[in-house]
């Protein structure tokens, strides 16, 4: 699972109501290289939950330099642009879990796939 | 009257390979506002014919469109056409020779061909076509291997193979400008490709989706039923960032039983990411997970620009989703043993398009596209059982037939406004929203067609009937 994924993924527990962002429990974590694209991460910046994301790097232990609070004129800023697409899709954790901040309830991570699965009456 | 006609008022012509031919005119219509440019044609035009003028664009448009056309062969400038030979012969008169100029060069080389639809020539008769040619000012050399410019006289014989004219009803000449896609049917066959399932869709009718969805170069599209990820796959080759979820573990996984004939379980590198790696799109895979398309994961801002999907339709894969229900239907055998299948219920058709139709409302970008197949019971169909959405306009709706009595149609919708809470309950409101009626209705109506093919009066009863 990619951290752009995680910043837009929320709990669907019935009844919770604070269910973003899921807590992120990696026990295993994966960096890969990828290609940059410049493009990709400018259009997707103004998507994302800035604070989420930099929670969800800080539990990954990878918040290296991300500045806590998104700059402005970021499209032309290469080396924060790098720095986002590296924590955005090149992070992966392949396995733990994504909790519930809310109800508690887990969902398990396994070969790098979510499953968000709920069972009758959750 | 020759009239000076510059860069503006060229005309184009498009070849058009005679498959699923009403999904066309959607596709190059989808294509061109990309660029932005309206489908512009002339007043004889006949969607069902696969000689397409086109006017009021630039060269560039035409290369654009020939670029993610899997419908579209080829594309010509046009420098004259009529209905027999004397007129064509005029037309090409009446082109600005300047425009003829810059191809036609003594330092050049070029080619003619003859293409005739509907029609074979022998060798001598297309040389003779060829030949009475020659009042062109061609000053350059011909090279058949490997020419400069490329030009091509197309005959139209009609569309009936038991009725072939002697000669034919339109013919074209023009500059050869570039080929459509099509070999992508070719290289992305599913037959060919390393991770399949029962209901993966085919490479061209994926490209098709691809185009009718506007899907573009790092844009962010999302398959909700996702399967075993050709959608994905189509999408990733013209650049976007992909991601789906299914509510099958095995199939997300790879794992379990295979598709192909002589393959008993799936290997090691067979899953979505796999797929897209064989095609080179690997970074462009973001992630799938394991989720029911009724219950959705996705913050309320959450968005994409496109939503491609091709939704269960109960028949070789059964619609489920998670719940407790009265009925409780056996979950599927699972190889993997790990994973925990819930307990399924019958998740109505009505209720898949309803849902998948609100979600797009909500997750889609404005002027983003959803698209996806919505299979019909053709006794029935009636273009008002087409769900509709106060924020969704219908762009296309075009049918493949699948049985004498089934077909599949692909709906095109772009989101056009943003929900307001009042929209919600619109489907409750409106009977129009929600026109699937009763339980699994197209599952029950697939079965009792074949069985009443069979002679049987009775109504087969699919095992997860409620």
């Amino acid at each position: 699972m990619k951290l752009l994924t995680h910043n837009m993924l929320t709990s669907h527990v019935k009844g919770v109501t604070k269910g973003y962002p899921l807590i992120i429990k990696a026990t295993e974590v994966k960096v890969n290289e990828l290609e940059f694209n410049a493009q990709f991460v400018s259009r997707m910046i103004p998507k994302l939950e800035w604070s989420a994301l930099i929670q969800a790097a800080e539990w990954l232990g990878q918040s290296q330099d991300l500045p806590s609070a998104l700059i402005p004129d970021y499209e032309n800023d290469e080396e924060f642009l790098r720095k986002v697409h590296r924590i955005l899709l090149e992070v992966e954790v392949i396995e733990g879990c994504l909790q519930c901040p809310e109800s508690g309830r887990e969902f398990p991570i396994s070969k790098g796939v979510p499953n968000m699965l709920l069972n009758e009456g959750e | 009257m020759a009239v000076y006609c510059g860069r503006a008022c060229r005309k184009y012509l498009l070849h058009l390979a005679h498959d699923n031919v009403d999904f066309r005119l959607p596709e190059i219509k989808a294509l061109l506002s990309l660029r932005n440019r309206p489908f512009d044609t002339s007043e004889t035009f006949s969607e069902k014919s696969p000689f397409w003028q086109l006017k009021g664009l630039s060269e560039d448009d035409i290369r654009s469109v020939m670029s993610r056309t899997v419908c579209g062969k080829s594309s010509f400038e046009l420098w004259g056409h009529g209905t027999t030979t004397d007129e064509l012969r005029t037309s090409l008169l009446e082109y600005p020779a300047e425009n003829m100029a810059p191809y036609l060069q003594q330092n050049s080389t070029y080619k003619i061909n003859v293409y005739t639809f509907n029609k074979t020539l022998v060798f001598k008769d297309r040389i003779k076509k060829i030949d009475a040619l020659d009042f062109l000012p061609f000053k350059g050399t011909v090279n058949l291997k490997d020419p400069e410019h490329i030009f091509c006289l197309l005959e139209d014989y009609g569309s009936d193979p038991n009725d072939i004219p002697e000669e034919p009803f339109h013919i074209f000449f023009g500059r050869w400008i570039a080929d459509g896609q099509r070999e992508l049917i070719r290289s992305y066959s599913v037959k060919k490709r390393h991770f399949i399932g029962n209901t993966s869709m085919d490479a061209g009718l994926s490209f098709i989706m691809a185009n009718h969805a506007k899907v573009k170069a790092d844009d962010l599209v999302y398959d909700p039923f996702v399967g075993t990820g050709s959608l994905l796959v189509a999408c990733s080759h013209f650049g976007a960032y992909v991601c789906g979820t299914d509510i099958d573990y095995n199939t997300i996984h790879g794992i379990g039983k295979a598709s192909r004939k002589n393959q008993k379980w799936r290997g090691p590198d067979e899953n979505i990411r796999a797929n897209l790696r064989q095609y080179g799109t690997e970074s462009l895979y973001v992630d799938v997970m394991v989720s029911d398309a009724s219950k959705p994961l996705w913050r309320k801002t959450a968005q994409f620009d496109a939503i491609v999907t091709d939704p269960p339709y109960g028949i070789r894969e059964s619609t489920r989703r998670t719940g407790s229900h009265k009925d409780i239907i056996k979950p599927p055998e699972d190889f993997s043993g790990e994973s925990h299948v819930p307990v399924s219920m019958a998740y109505h058709l009505s209720d898949i398009f309803a849902d998948l139709l609100n979600f797009a409302a909500h997750h889609l970008v404005l002027g983003g596209r959803l698209v996806y197949w919505l299979p019909i019971y053709r006794p029935e169909y009636c273009e008002e059982m087409v769900p509709l959405h106060p924020c969704l306009t219908l762009i296309s709706n075009c049918e493949q037939t699948l049985s004498s009595h089934t077909s599949r149609r692909l709906i095109t919708m772009e989101k056009t406004k943003e929900p307001e809470d009042s929209d919600r309950l619109s489907h409750l409101a409106d009977p129009r929203f929600t026109p699937y009626q009763g339980h699994n209705s197209f599952r029950e109506k697939y079965f009792s067609g074949l069985t009443k093919k069979n002679g049987k009066d009775a109504k087969a009863t699919p095992k997860n009937k409620e």
